[in-house]
């Protein structure tokens, strides 16, 4: 946006970004599910920066045949912080976890994990330092829940001995996922949120100081994807456990996690908090998606709309009107490219929250009240000569007096509200 | 979107927390879920039983036979032949082929009886030195056979599988059935040459699986396939040519216990009790790789090496069965699953449960066998484990739920 046309909305920007950013300072402590000592405390800090990582990926490349999953890949987790992965299908984020959990072994570079190269460690030393919930688990169906949890206790057991910490592990870990009274049931018996759970306890059993999750909601009913990452967000700040989970749902990824790691194409694009990594064009380049990234009202979290990326506006658009309709189009037309304006909007209307979301320059006045002169002299400051669209909030109509853009894209607007 | 449902939003976001806190809390001082479960005191008592019916299954069939014998009499020669041990030599002898050596148990015991039951004279010779070492050998190679397909089906996790699955019977068959055709006469008799066919065959596939140090369980199986049916093309052409030993071959590849002496056993036993008792290590371990490899990895299992070891280990013994018996069919296959029915899948309890019930499930299809009950005269047992197997096996399949191994 050009600086002439800010003109005299400039003057209302900074009370638009300081609410703004008291909001993302509120995150940390009302959110609920991010209320860790570590939580934001990376924010400025690249990944190598911290202090004592316990999950250590440095410089790792990963190929099949001649394709290269992983490239050069760097990513560290430290204790009593939960790190979701992201990117799309065929990203490389199974590939990332396999590399950490010593199933495969990478090409070049190195994990390490509490200080110990993964290459150099047993299966048996790998899997006490760090526990797997894998995609999809052909979780033996006949066996009841309490053994299959007990095959967690694997890496302590002897050949001719049995671990004598196995019982009060395994009883920790069924209380801990609130599978205790499944206990005898078999696994085959439970539901898919249930077995998920089973897995997760059995991953607790193995008492690591680290835990890879390979898309542990993929299957799971909304009240199961939220209880999933809620537990681990628990073990993650009770037990001080370093957790890294490929998540498909950003919104979830955003909520739970202290930090996001976007990976396309078998790179890093990168590494922070939520609200710093997932961004319009950030998420165009991992997901080739258009999408509007907002702040949820309820938990305070990024929250991404993506649209499929079939229009590309290049243009301005004013946007008038208010309300759900209005805030609806702010998004539509941002995630579509266009360098979009809003008001006069009341205050605190959920179109003015969006656009602040979406660092729309928007005209605001307060609520149940009349437009008063500064505000006016803002909207009227408006040049719309320079817009291409104005826009009603409700229907996309080309307004008396805007100024006709190349016709050849006059279509655009009506396929995006279609 | 609306900053009324935000409040609620939050209320059902700590609820589901705090409904795990107090689940938590609760199932602590609810007393331990796990208490009175200890898979090795299930597999203790299930093998207990199990031995009982053994036992029994033993004694009632020593009392079957061309002459009659009651209970009392039989059970007074069996226990008569109790002996212990006294002086035991083994002695390993090694057979070289290829770079590599088998080892060949030599087991010379020198044995002590403990009672001295007064019985019937007559009665316990046809008891110790006929029925004894038959029912003893039928109790072995059951007991065998029963133990590689538990571990098979496991390893492969396949219900389909069965201790010969990687070509150990096709190869003893083999070795078998080229002594005979070609009257290969030479130190060692047809049981060794059999056992050295089946170990080889078995080292073959999976050299022929192996690549890069990681052994596939798929292609493992398909390489197992193909060369069973390479090895089938050898034993017929063997056939062709086998002349007058033809009938002699077909009985032998069909499984029977029909030359059963105690020496056999003396041999035999050793080999699938020490097998079986290495498998047993591993029960856990098995247990675990039902999960999938990459699974029993993150848990802590050396997979590649667990692998190895429980093919090379019950290929041993499934080879020290057949080569005694025969191509003993389905007792490898069908027994496992009949006791996976019964105790579960957890290999600490199956693995035992079907050993034993292996040998139990022998003695009384060799007992069939041996009266030929149906059919006027001696049968070899592979025929009858088939037809008395396959129907209580669908029988079963009918009768209980069957999902998976």
């Amino acid at each position: 946006m050009s600086p002439d046309l800010l003109g005299p909305l400039a003057a209302l920007l900074p009370a638009v970004e300081s609410d703004e950013s008291e909001r993302t300072a509120a995150d940390r402590t009302s959110n609920g599910a991010k209320t860790g000592a570590n939580a934001g405390a990376d924010t400025d800090s690249p990944p190598d920066a911290t202090a004592d990582p316990l999950v250590d990926v440095r410089d790792v490349t990963v190929s099949y045949g001649e394709n290269a999953v992983l490239n050069d890949v760097s990513l560290s987790v430290a204790p009593g912080e939960f790190v979701g992965l992201v990117g799309r299908n065929g990203a490389g984020k199974t590939t990332l976890l396999k590399a950490i959990n010593g199933v495969s072994t990478p090409d070049s570079g190195t994990v390490r994990i509490d200080g110990a190269a993964v290459g150099d460690l047993s299966a048996r030393e790998t899997s006490r330092r760090v526990a797997t919930v894998p995609q999809d688990t052909t979780l033996a169906f006949e066996f009841t829940v309490a053994d299959a949890v007990e095959m967690g206790r694997t890496p302590y057991h002897g050949r001719l001995s049995t671990d004598p910490d196995a019982t009060a592990a395994v009883e920790r870990a069924l209380a801990r996922t609130d599978t205790a009274r499944f206990a005898d049931r078999t696994v085959g018996s439970l539901s898919g949120g249930e077995r998920q759970r089973v897995v997760l306890a059995r991953a607790l059993a193995q008492e690591t100081p680290a835990l890879v999750l390979d898309e542990p909601t993929a299957s799971l009913d909304v009240n199961h994807q939220v209880r999933t990452l809620a537990l681990v967000r628990d073990l993650v700040e009770s037990e001080g456990t370093a957790a890294l989970a490929a998540i498909h749902d950003l919104d979830l990824a955003a909520r739970f996690c202290d930090r996001i790691a976007v990976l396309a194409d078998g790179d890093c694009l990168a590494v922070g908090p939520p609200d710093e990594v997932l961004t319009r064009d950030r998420l165009r380049t991992a997901f080739d998606a258009d999408a509007a990234v907002l702040s949820n009202p309820v938990t305070r979290a990024p929250t991404v709309t993506p649209f499929p990326s079939t229009v590309a506006l290049d243009c301005a658009v004013h946007v008038a009107g208010s309300g759900p309709a209005a805030a609806g189009t702010l998004a539509t037309l941002s995630a579509a490219g266009a360098t979009v304006t809003a008001g006069v909007l009341p205050a605190g209307d959920v179109a003015a929250a969006v656009a602040a979301d979406l660092g729309v320059e928007t005209v605001t006045a307060p609520p149940f009240a009349l437009i008063d002169a500064e505000a006016e002299a803002a909207t009227s400051g408006v040049d719309a000569a320079a817009f291409d669209r104005f826009v009603d909030g409700v229907s996309v109509e080309r307004t008396e007096g805007a100024r006709p853009s190349d016709d050849d894209e006059g279509v655009d607007l009506d396929e995006l509200f279609g | 979107m609306g900053t009324a449902t935000s409040t609620d939003g939050d209320r059902s976001g700590g609820s589901a927390d705090a409904e795990s806190v107090a689940g938590a809390a609760g199932e602590s001082t609810a007393g331990s879920p796990l208490a009175g479960r200890r898979p090795w005191v299930r597999a203790a008592v299930w093998s207990a039983a199990l031995a009982v019916v053994l036992v029994v299954t033993a004694l009632a069939s020593a009392t079957v036979g061309p002459v009659s014998l009651d209970l009392p009499t039989v059970a007074k020669a069996a226990v008569n032949a109790v002996g212990v041990p006294t002086s035991v030599g083994v002695s390993v002898g090694g057979l070289s082929a290829f770079g590599l050596t088998i080892p060949v148990p030599n087991v010379r015991a020198e044995y002590t009886y403990l009672f001295d039951l007064p019985v019937d004279r007559t009665g316990e010779v046809i008891v110790r030195r006929i029925r004894l070492p038959r029912i003893a050998l039928a109790a072995v190679v059951g007991f065998a056979l029963a133990a590689a397909g538990t571990v098979m089906q496991g390893f492969f996790r396949n219900p389909m599988a069965d201790p010969s699955i990687i070509g150990v019977s096709s190869g003893a068959a083999v070795g078998a059935v080229a002594t005979m055709a070609l009257s290969i006469t030479g130190p060692f008799g047809l049981q060794l040459s059999a056992f050295c066919g089946a170990v080889l065959t078995a080292f073959a596939v999976y050299l022929i699986a192996t690549e890069g140090g990681r052994t596939p369980v798929a292609t493992l199986l398909l390489a197992g396939v193909a060369v069973q049916t390479f090895l089938g093309a050898v034993t017929s052409y063997l056939l062709l040519h086998a002349g007058q030993d033809l009938e002699r071959a077909i009985y032998w590849l069909m499984g029977n216990l029909d030359n059963a002496a105690w020496d056999e056993v003396a041999v035999t036993a050793p080999v699938a009790v020490g097998g079986f008792i290495v498998l047993l290590a591993y029960a856990r371990d098995l247990n675990v790789l039902l999960l999938g490899e990459e699974e029993a990895h993150t848990l802590g299992i050396e997979v590649e090496r667990t692998k190895r070891i429980l093919l090379a280990v019950s290929s041993v013994v499934t080879a020290a069965a057949v080569a005694v018996a025969g191509v003993i069919g389905f007792v490898g296959l069908v027994v496992p699953h009949m006791l996976r029915l019964v105790v579960g899948p957890d290999h600490r309890v199956l693995l035992p449960a079907s050993a034993i019930g292996g040998a139990a499930f022998l003695v009384a299809t060799d007992t069939v066998a041996r009266v030929g009950a149906f059919a006027g005269g001696p049968l070899p047992v592979g025929i009858v484990t088939a037809a008395l197997g396959a129907p209580f096996f669908l029988y079963l399949l009918r009768t209980r739920e069957v999902h998976s191994l």
